[in-house]
């Protein structure tokens, strides 16, 4: 990967608003999650702060993408604690409904809704799920379109944007519920090179206000910019996490240093 | 490599190009024929096959259809009529018939001084559906769709007005459980109550009301029983009831086999490949046969009922498939979107997922509902008089004995403008819900 594709901001970044407090939002203990007989996660301990910014990498098939769906319960976990915001994921509909309602998720094919226009994409959850008035949520969603910088698009239906767009549509969907967590899973693994850093700015953005994220991602630029600790994962565990700069300088593990040589070496 | 070579290899654009127009095609007739019709020998020839065979085919059929005799009071009338003008091996169309009898083939036997009923309805119909079909009618016409289903029973069978007015509020009485329940409940209880208690209205409470109010406010018309309807009138109703009812039932029917819940699922997997696995024409038996014995005694439950919960019930099945098809077409993310922003299972279906998948279902649907509109013609084998059974009946007149084409080339014509329709309608649906590229 080249460094003009992976450098997400030729700015610097602002990192006043960026601290990492010391409430919990996210706390994860002992987890296990099986496929059938496919032990895919393994003992996951994971605790998350408010404000801290999480870059999960691994080879494919590690299960990063599978540990965040966890979080929102696209995927049901095991065994285990998952607690999120307070609230303790558990076969509760209730406690589902209100986790997702809490945490934003954006996906690798952005997963917008094609029969609505961008607008109606944005203001439907805040209609349905937090009866926000249909006039206030379509300002919401005005607000959030113009600061993802397509208000323009507003009354456009999602096939007829590009890829980039879509995925900066996608993110002002889930920002217009107000999310207290973003959760990222490859968000920019199917757009053109031209397109990845249009999304980049918009997560750096996000997390210059100090949202809680974590991020499955490859762009290393973005995790070393952004990023207040990168988790490396491989067959169903946490292998190797730290700083960013401590992670890419001196990485521990041989697996770690074997996977940062191969998708930085060339 | 030469150096002419190396020299052409670098490059450097210094003017983008402007977009440019694609180049205009010499059009008309004679090039659209030269290029559709006569583009090689094979093509000619085909064209030369198909043209004859066009012409053979309409130069058999026409001189029948527009020598037809229109003034004539029986088949043997007509030939009399086709000898004195024509001649007697000249071939000609009997359509004294229609003129004769077209009241039968469009009402049965409904009374002939209430015509204006079912053809009242027919025109409430086509307003209650108006703004079904199309989205530019406003919006508040739909509160009139509502109320136009007890409206048109009324003016078809007759009797008192009491009786479709007390079958309504058990709808009412239904969307009142439902809104009264469902916030403190939960979802599932308040459905079922929301089912559960209109039924038991249905059976044990609205008939006495009706007759009670009838005794305090007598609002009646002239009482039509369902023996009396025929013709085309009576495929209607079957038809246009039994594609209203196997929408949302075959709906249903694909969310629960889709659906995660054991019981639910194998129900609906049952139901589907029971009703679908029979032919139609044994389900009309048993609603007109069978049906009696699992009945207390003494109910009389009317026939053309019966066979309307048959073909909807058949109907459903099919659409349930078609559905399905739809809904596995959705990419998965779809379903994870919706869920990741906190719908719940019912607000994510009719919001997201039903929105998309019946737009791909959309011509599985029309396709079921042609089928079925059409099937209304077997009723037929059950002693319903629908048009075909009515050919029948007029063909044993004395004064029509022998006459076939004629009854049944109006009969499909009619069909055909009614399947023609929704067909046409179901192409402009497709267009209108195309959005951007995918």
């Amino acid at each position: 990967m080249t460094d003009t594709a992976t450098n997400p901001a030729d700015r610097a970044i602002d990192r006043s608003h960026m601290r990492v407090s010391d409430e919990v939002a996210i706390e994860i203990s002992n987890m296990n999650k099986w496929y059938g007989s496919f032990h895919v996660l393994r003992d996951i301990d994971l605790t998350v702060y408010r404000g801290e910014r999480i870059v999960i990498c691994g080879p494919s098939g590690s299960g990063k993408s599978t540990l965040i769906r966890c979080i929102n319960r696209l995927e049901e976990h095991q065994s285990g604690r998952i607690v999120v915001d307070g609230t303790e994921l558990s076969s509760d509909l209730k406690n589902i409904d209100k986790i997702r309602s809490e945490v934003g998720m954006c996906f690798q094919h952005f997963n917008l809704f094609p029969h609505l226009t961008i607008l109606e994409n944005c203001t439907l959850a805040p209609i349905w799920v937090r009866k926000t008035p249909k006039k206030e949520a379509e300002e919401i969603a005005m607000h959030f379109l113009k600061k993802v910088k397509i208000p323009e698009q507003a009354n456009k239906y999602p096939g007829q944007l590009s890829g980039g767009q879509q995925q900066r549509v996608a993110i002002a969907r889930s920002l217009c519920m107000k999310p207290r967590i973003m959760l990222f899973d490859e968000p920019t693994s199917a757009l053109d090179p031209e397109m990845i850093k249009e999304v980049l700015d918009t997560m750096i953005e996000l997390a210059e206000e100090g949202m809680t994220m974590l991020c499955v991602t490859h762009e290393m630029g973005f995790a070393r910019q952004v990023a207040n600790r990168v988790i490396f994962m491989d067959q169903g565990q946490i292998v190797e996490q730290n700083e960013p700069e401590a992670f890419f300088k001196a990485p521990k593990s041989d697996r770690t240093k074997l996977f940062l040589s191969q998708i930085l070496g060339h | 490599m030469s150096d002419t070579h190396a020299q052409t290899v670098s490059f450097v654009r210094d003017t983008m190009l402007p977009e440019a127009e694609p180049p205009v095609g010499n059009r008309g007739a004679i090039l659209w024929m030269r290029e559709n019709l006569f583009s090689g020998w094979l093509n000619i020839l085909m064209t030369l096959v198909s043209l004859y065979v066009i012409w053979w085919a309409l130069s058999h059929t026409m001189p029948w259809v527009f020598n037809g005799i229109w003034n004539a009071g029986s088949l043997s009338e007509c030939r009399e009529i086709r000898n004195a003008t024509i001649g007697a091996d000249a071939s000609a169309a009997c359509w004294a018939v229609l003129g004769d009898r077209w009241q039968q083939l469009m009402f049965g036997f409904y009374p002939r001084e209430l015509y204006w009923r079912p053809i009242l309805a027919l025109v409430i119909f086509f307003v209650a559906i108006a703004p079904v079909l199309f989205s530019r009618v406003p919006r508040g016409m739909l509160a009139f769709t509502a109320l136009s289903p007890f409206a048109m029973f009324w003016l078809l069978w007759g009797g008192s007005l009491w009786f479709p007015v007390s079958i309504a509020l058990g709808f009412v009485l239904g969307w009142a459980a439902w809104r009264a329940l469902a916030p403190i409940a939960g979802t599932l209880i308040a459905m079922i109550v929301a089912v559960a208690l209109p039924l038991i209205y249905w059976f044990y409470t609205a008939g006495p009301l009706a007759r009670e109010l009838e005794q305090v406010i007598a609002l009646s018309i002239e009482y039509v029983p369902s023996q009396d309807f025929g013709g085309f009138m009576l495929s209607f109703i079957i038809g246009i009831a039994g594609i209203i009812l196997s929408l949302p039932l075959g709906i249903l029917l694909a969310l629960g086999r889709q659906s995660d819940l054991f019981i639910i699922n194998k129900i609906s997997v049952g139901f589907i490949e029971i009703i679908r696995g029979v032919p139609l024409i044994v389900w009309l038996f048993t609603a007109s046969l069978l049906l009696n014995y699992f009945l207390p005694p003494g109910t009389n439950f009317d026939l053309m009922l019966r066979v309307i919960i048959m073909v909807t019930l058949f109907a459903a099945a099919y659409i349930a498939e078609v559905v399905r098809g739809g809904l596995a077409s959705l990419p998965k993310g779809q379903y994870e979107a919706a869920d990741a922003l906190g719908l719940d299972y019912w607000k994510s279906m009719r919001l997201i997922i039903l929105p998309q998948a019946l737009k791909i279902a959309i011509p599985g649907i029309v396709n079921t509902f042609i089928g079925l509109f059409k099937d209304t013609t077997l009723v037929v084998f059950i002693g319903l008089l629908d048009p075909i059974g009515l050919s029948n009946a007029i063909r044993a007149s004395a004064e029509w004995n022998g006459i076939y084409w004629e009854l049944f080339v109006f009969i499909g014509l009619l069909f055909f403008i009614c399947c023609f329709s929704m067909s046409r309608y179901s192409l402009y649906l497709e267009k209108k819900l195309q959005r951007g590229h995918h």
